[in-house]
């Protein structure tokens, strides 16, 4: 969360420019080391996309005759636009489902006093100790005692709220001044709108960050998609990426095309909403 | 616009009370101001009135009619923040507006109104702007707006001018009372700056522990406080006290007797007499006449307040302009007759004046 928020190209950063420290110089060479091992398997990624079925081992980052085959490939296959098109459904929806749901019930922990309040908060907290493996069994039983296998629903439901958005969303309502909403109230709006109006607009950034935790956590989902589908048609992306590779012998090029595609949705999701999170932080309202 | 009754009006916080059964009566259109220490219970009592507080016990009529159970946006009251809580992610017109987003008037009709507003508060040029870039006073005066576009039946303020600095406090003070003048609204202040109850109010309400003290207008206040409590804390500098000794119509004070007092009361006595009052320079006939050493001067370009050390006591007296007394000198000063204050030493209530 820190790192989200801050901006690039600040003074700080200038000023340190000048003061190397040898702390820093190792700080630095860890980041750097870091950042390449993060990095290396994209390019990898990327570069295997371009290259034909029979260059895949051959290792040169830069490809000896790059194509675009796969892609081709890969877009005019109607099953890649299916699970395409499931994953972006349904994460869409379940972070819809989160920024509201999470922030609502967030937003009732954090600014309404009633009886049996921090109960309800310690229970919510204490889901968040329970792995989803163990889950995963009652999960699917009760999926198929309400017909949700192999439907979007029960793909979705487990994640439609979660115990970690609404305890961020409680944490950062807790920081609205009560100010807000009581002149809210006295300029007559109802509760809802209060919160919807008023309390949402100022945890922009809280809102933001939920959304990209959501979205790329629901995108990326294997375990509980690969259980609860059974047809194909159901598949999210990454389900169906990996039959790619179960099925004949491994295509390596395709499942590569398949993932960088893949990651063009959550980059997208990423650079848009990490701009609010910075305009966020600079919003003021109050006497400052 | 409304008549606002408050009726033994208890507030309790569990096993701790803020504000113990206060009566007052605000009559329509008039300004009324809360002063009192922090802590007394002003904001609770605002609170109350505002509906942002369940009320305890008591009454609270608005308009005649009993409000306790109203929610506030029953109540059409309007209320302005000490820090102003204008939203940031509006701008400035549409922070004004927003007073009016339950009202069902036409969209021309809100236009106009929140262009009226802004009008009289100089806030035309910066309807577009958002509250990130406008002064402390800007501010103030967006949250003022969206109050006024409502056409409350009363406004309520709770310190609303503390954040800002003491130019920029004096020059909303005036503004708030034109606007009272020109709209004719209740309004009811919170404050503990005395200063701006003083110079605001129609009526004053002096509050400690959660009680009323002293209702009046700012001079029977000032001239007729009910007891040390309020006579301190009306008038700047504060009032001086010296030790006394009441004899029947005999008061024995700083080594002189003072003949003629009326309430005949025996025993200590506290003398009160304001600074402004106590003036540096010989006795006249009569009155109160002190000497002592100067520990501090303050000078004031139009007066200078004189630090004394009077047997033990410390007080104040001023001086004109130019003169400046030494520090560690021997002065007199003196006051007149009638302009002495007396006080219970016991029970610190006002005996009269002297
Ligand atoms: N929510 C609360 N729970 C318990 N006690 C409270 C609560 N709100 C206020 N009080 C108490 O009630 C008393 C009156 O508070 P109030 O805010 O009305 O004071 P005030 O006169 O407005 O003071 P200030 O000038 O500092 O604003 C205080 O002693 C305060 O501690
Ligand atoms: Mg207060």
């Amino acid at each position: 969360m820190a790192a989200l928020m801050t901006r690039p190209g600040s003074p700080e950063l200038a000023a340190n420019r000048r003061n190397i420290r040898p702390g820093r110089v190792m700080v630095w060479t860890l980041l750097f080391i870091g950042g390449v091992i993060m990095v290396t398997p994209l390019l990898y990624m990327f570069s295997t996309s371009l290259k034909s079925a029979g260059q895949v081992y051959d290792l040169r980052l830069i490809p000896a005759a790059p194509t675009l085959d796969n892609y081709i490939k890969v877009l005019s296959d109607g099953r890649f636009l299916r699970w395409f098109f499931n994953s972006t459904l349904i994460a869409l929806c379940v972070t819809l489902s989160n920024v509201f749901f999470d922030s609502l019930v967030g937003y009732t922990l954090a600014k309404f006093d009633f009886r049996g309040r921090y109960l309800v908060f310690i229970a919510i907290l204490s889901t968040l100790m329970i792995p989803t493996e163990m889950l995963v069994i009652p999960w699917y039983l009760m999926s198929a005692q309400f017909g949700w296998i192999d439907t979007y629903w029960g793909i979705m439901f487990p994640g439609m709220m979660t115990a970690f958005g609404t305890f961020l969303m409680k944490q950062f309502f807790e920081s609205v001044p009560n100010d807000f909403l009581e002149a809210a109230r006295v300029d007559g709006l109802n509760e809802f709108t209060i919160w919807w109006r008023i309390a949402m607009p100022m945890v922009v950034p809280a809102i933001s960050a939920l959304a990209i935790f959501t979205f790329l956590g629901n995108w990326t989902a294997f375990f509980w998609p690969l259980i609860v589908t059974n047809s194909r048609e159901l598949y999210t992306l990454p389900v169906g990426l990996s039959s790619f590779a179960v099925e004949q012998s491994i295509q390596w090029e395709m499942i590569m095309t398949g993932a960088a595609l893949a990651t063009i949705p959550t980059l997208l999701v990423f650079l848009v909403l990490q701009r609010f999170i910075v305009r966020g932080v600079m919003l003021a309202g109050l006497k400052g | 616009m409304a008549r606002i009754e408050l009726e033994r009006l208890v507030k309790r916080y569990g096993a701790t009370t803020a504000v113990h059964g206060i009566d007052l009566m605000v009559e329509d259109g008039e300004f009324v101001v809360l002063v009192g220490p922090s802590g007394c219970g002003k904001s609770t009592t605002l609170r109350m009135i505002a509906g942002l507080e369940d009320i305890s016990d008591g009454v609270l009529r608005i308009g005649g009619e009993v409000v306790n159970q109203r929610e506030p946006k029953q109540r059409n009251i309007a209320m302005v923040f000490q820090n102003y809580a204008i939203y940031p992610h509006m701008t400035v017109g549409q922070n004004i507006g927003f007073g009016l987003y339950t009202s069902k008037l036409s969209k021309p009709e809100k236009q106009a109104r929140i262009l009226d507003a802004a009008k009289v508060l100089g806030l035309e040029d910066l309807l577009e702007r958002r509250p990130a870039a406008l002064s402390g006073g800007q501010r103030q005066r967006v949250a003022i707006g969206r109050a006024m576009v409502r056409d409350p039946v009363a406004f309520l303020f709770d310190e609303p001018l503390s954040n800002l600095d003491a130019q920029l406090r004096a020059a909303m003070r005036i503004e708030i009372k034109r606007l009272h003048q020109r709209l004719g609204t209740t309004i009811v202040y919170v404050t503990h700056d005395q200063i701006e109850a003083m110079t605001m109010a129609d009526k004053i309400v002096v509050m400690r522990d959660g009680r009323i003290l002293q209702v009046g207008s700012p001079t029977e206040l000032y001239e007729h406080p009910v007891d040390i409590f309020t006579a301190r804390f009306i008038g700047s500098p504060s009032m001086n006290l010296i030790e006394a000794n009441a004899a029947g119509a005999e008061i024995a004070v700083a080594g002189q007797s003072l003949q003629g007092f009326k309430a005949e009361h025996s025993g200590p006595v506290q003398i009160g007499v304001r600074p402004h009052d106590l003036v540096v320079g010989e006795a006249g006939g009569g009155g109160l006449s002190v000497t002592g050493s100067v520990t501090a001067v303050e000078p004031l370009g139009s007066e200078t307040l004189v630090h004394l050390d009077i047997a033990g006591a410390q007080i104040i007296a001023t001086a004109p302009g130019r003169v400046v007394p030494k520090v560690g000198s021997q002065i007199a000063a003196h006051a007149e007759p009638g302009a002495l204050y007396v006080f219970d030493a016991a029970n610190e209530r006002a005996l009269g004046r002297l």
